[in-house]
């Protein structure tokens, strides 16, 4: 017999009688009056920035002002200008080159800071990761309370990966001493428009 | 090579009293942070009982959510394996390996690989692979296991840390700074990443419903490797899954506010399939944990996320230090799952305990920890893998105890013994007098008082 046979019947034999399922009543969770504030409050307290814009229009010259200070920023919100898919084929050795990417978020949580990226939002599944500076860019009205409502909302089968980004890469492992950048991003910046 | 038990390890851990101080100081740093977060969300409570009987319902269920998960994983492309023990683990990702003829290999946190013993069974097969984890890099460059399994360098100082980095790493001698340290193992780490052909993961959750593995870090190790490597291989014990997506919110609430009191780990990533011409591979283990299943005692700690709440609430982890538990899962909850691995190495464990219950009340699965750890003393006894003279001592108490008339002429003989002859118990040959003072003997027992004062 394969091994998946046997631990399979194992399980089987050994399990526990049923248990049915919790009801998840999300009247016992959570709520806040002002989505936008407590994500703000959140995002900072984890070593990330919210910058509240009052539409598109005040981003629009943002990449090209960093590219024009010399860096290379990787621009992957369409309503921000041409996107740069060449980055779609790019390996970890030349992406590890990148100053700053701009992508754009699905949904933020307001209880933790978290902003849903689906891969197709990405371009590369590396670009959030590999980039010194992250820029994530999200509409107010795109704000949920908590994880409860983030996860109804968000299709988690719909692509092959998606993540939830809560502030710059960050350490505690030597002496408990907080550390930002450990090998992703030294910084995020969330960009809420509305 | 002879491991030493719980109690040795701890005496050699106390011996240094600032360290013990600081290591006791630390982890109830950390335990606050866990409080205040907890705290901060009104439906705490509620959310345990969720994720408790979320996980009650998966393990009552699991042969038809291992395979629901097999099945959507063979959908969206990915390689499942089998392993039934430790062993079989190894050799599964040893012949992936091989196949491909790689090289640079990295891996980011997995206490399963650890509980497997994969870092030293690959080594000897000559090949070598960078944790990278940034404790675990560090624990990794210093020849140890590590010592936690949220903060596996918890252990040691940044002078500790400075030593090992400029041996391996060249940086400056006597450079303590944190931020330092941490961007000298930035540069060393991302050019592994970068080069690095194959990653290995843990799974914090598997997701039935949809094939997907939950991979959660605060320093993006895990996804830094997965995505440059072209193979990608995930870890897990079988308990990791749970049945939907929408369970991730309950268990992404409690994990990291759990561990260190944050609201959530920086990444939270969800890998379903591998990306286009990348290869993913998942392997499923046993390792003992249908034998847990299968003892209505001890099943329940098959429940555990792995957020160590219990190991930084402890009063005997926080003074003994991780290695004193000789295993890849210390604290309370590895001291109820590793007598289930190894009932006869790991029989001490279960006693390094003051079953104070603080890690039951922490826990955010409620695991009966402390309740498990009492029974598992009792099996142990039962089973013959207690040491003699603890036996002996308990089956003399349980004697004494049923002797009322001896029990009382030991009483008194004590009594006096303390008065007039205190050096006869105020030596080492006493292991109670061990870092303790003798109390001072009451004039009276209990029941020559009772029966003086109820009369009156």
């Amino acid at each position: 017999m394969s091994a998946r046979h046997h631990i399979i019947k194992a399980v089987a034999d050994n399990k526990p009688a049923f248990v049915p399922l919790p009801d998840i009543n999300l009247d016992q969770v959570t709520g806040y009056d002002d989505l936008a504030a407590q994500f703000a409050t959140v995002v900072q307290s984890i070593g990330g920035q919210v910058v509240p814009v009052p539409g598109w229009e005040a981003l629009k010259p943002l990449p090209q002002a960093e590219r024009a200070a010399g860096k290379w920023v990787v621009n992957a919100v369409p309503e921000l200008g041409a996107t740069d898919q060449e980055v779609s084929s790019m390996d970890a050795v030349q992406l590890a080159g990148v100053d700053m990417a701009f992508v754009p978020g699905t949904l933020g949580v307001a209880e933790n800071g978290a902003v849903w990226l689906y891969e197709s939002q990405m371009i590369n599944r590396l670009l959030p990761f590999i980039c010194q500076q992250l820029v994530l860019v999200l509409e107010r009205k795109a704000l949920v309370a908590t994880m409860h409502q983030a996860l109804l909302q968000v299709d988690t089968a719909r692509e092959g990966y998606g993540v939830f980004i809560a502030g710059p890469s960050k350490t505690a492992d030597i002496e408990q001493s907080l550390v930002i950048g450990a090998h992703g991003p030294v910084g995020l910046t969330v960009y809420l428009i509305g | 090579m002879k491991v030493q038990d719980h109690a040795s390890a701890a005496a050699a851990f106390i011996a240094d009293e600032p360290r013990t101080d600081w290591h006791d100081e630390t982890l109830w740093w950390v335990r606050q942070k866990r409080d205040k977060a907890a705290h901060g969300l009104p439906e705490w409570e509620q959310l345990r009982s969720w994720a408790s009987q979320i996980k009650d319902h998966t393990l009552s269920h699991l042969d038809h959510y291992l395979e629901e998960f097999e099945k959507n994983a063979l959908a969206n492309g990915v390689q499942v394996h089998w392993a039934e023990d430790g062993a079989a683990h190894n050799r599964i990702i040893h012949n992936i390996i091989r196949n491909h003829s790689i090289q640079r290999i990295v891996k980011s946190k997995s206490m399963l690989t650890e509980e497997c013993h994969f870092n030293e069974y690959i080594r000897e097969q000559g090949v070598e692979v960078v944790d990278t984890d940034l404790g675990e890099r560090i624990v990794q460059f210093r020849n140890e296991p590590p010592s936690h399994i949220v903060l596996p360098a918890i252990h040691l100082k940044k002078q500790d840390v400075s030593e090992t980095f400029h041996e391996h790493l060249q940086t400056e001698k006597g450079n303590n700074d944190p931020q330092y340290l941490t961007a000298a193992a930035r540069v060393h780490l991302r050019d592994k990443f970068v080069h690095s052909e194959l990653a290995i993961t843990g799974v914090n959750f598997a997701v039935a419903e949809t094939g997907a593995v939950v991979v959660c870090t605060n320093e993006g190790n895990a996804d830094m490797g997965t995505h440059s490597a072209r193979v990608h291989i995930a870890c897990m014990g079988f308990e990791k899954i749970i049945p939907k997506a929408e369970h991730l919110s309950v268990f992404l609430r409690l994990l990291a506010r759990s561990a260190t009191g944050q609201p959530i780990t920086t990444y939270s990533s969800i890998f379903r399939k591998p990306r286009p011409g990348q290869e993913m591979h998942i392997v499923i283990v046993d390792n003992g944990r249908s034998r847990q299943l299968g003892r209505p005692d001890f099943r329940n700690s098959l429940k555990c996320i792995r957020c160590a709440a219990c190991f930084n609430t402890c009063p005997v982890y926080r003074r003994s230090g991780g290695h004193s538990y000789h295993t890849a899962v210390a604290g309370p909850i590895g001291s109820i799952l590793n007598p289930n691995l190894d009932m006869k190495a790991n029989a001490d464990l279960p006693f390094a305990s003051t079953l104070c219950g603080s890690c039951s009340n922490v826990c955010p699965v409620k695991i009966d920890i402390h309740e498990q750890l009492w029974k598992w003393r009792q099996v142990l006894v039962k089973e013959g893998y207690v040491a003699p003279a603890k036996k002996l001592g308990l089956q003399g108490m349980a004697w004494l105890l049923a002797h009322p008339a001896v029990y009382r002429l030991a009483g008194k003989t004590g009594r006096w013994v303390m008065r007039r002859m205190p050096f006869l118990v105020n030596n080492r040959l006493n292991p109670w007098y061990k870092q303790r003072e003798m109390p001072t003997p009451p004039a009276q027992s209990f029941r020559d008082w009772y029966l003086k004062n109820r009369k009156s």
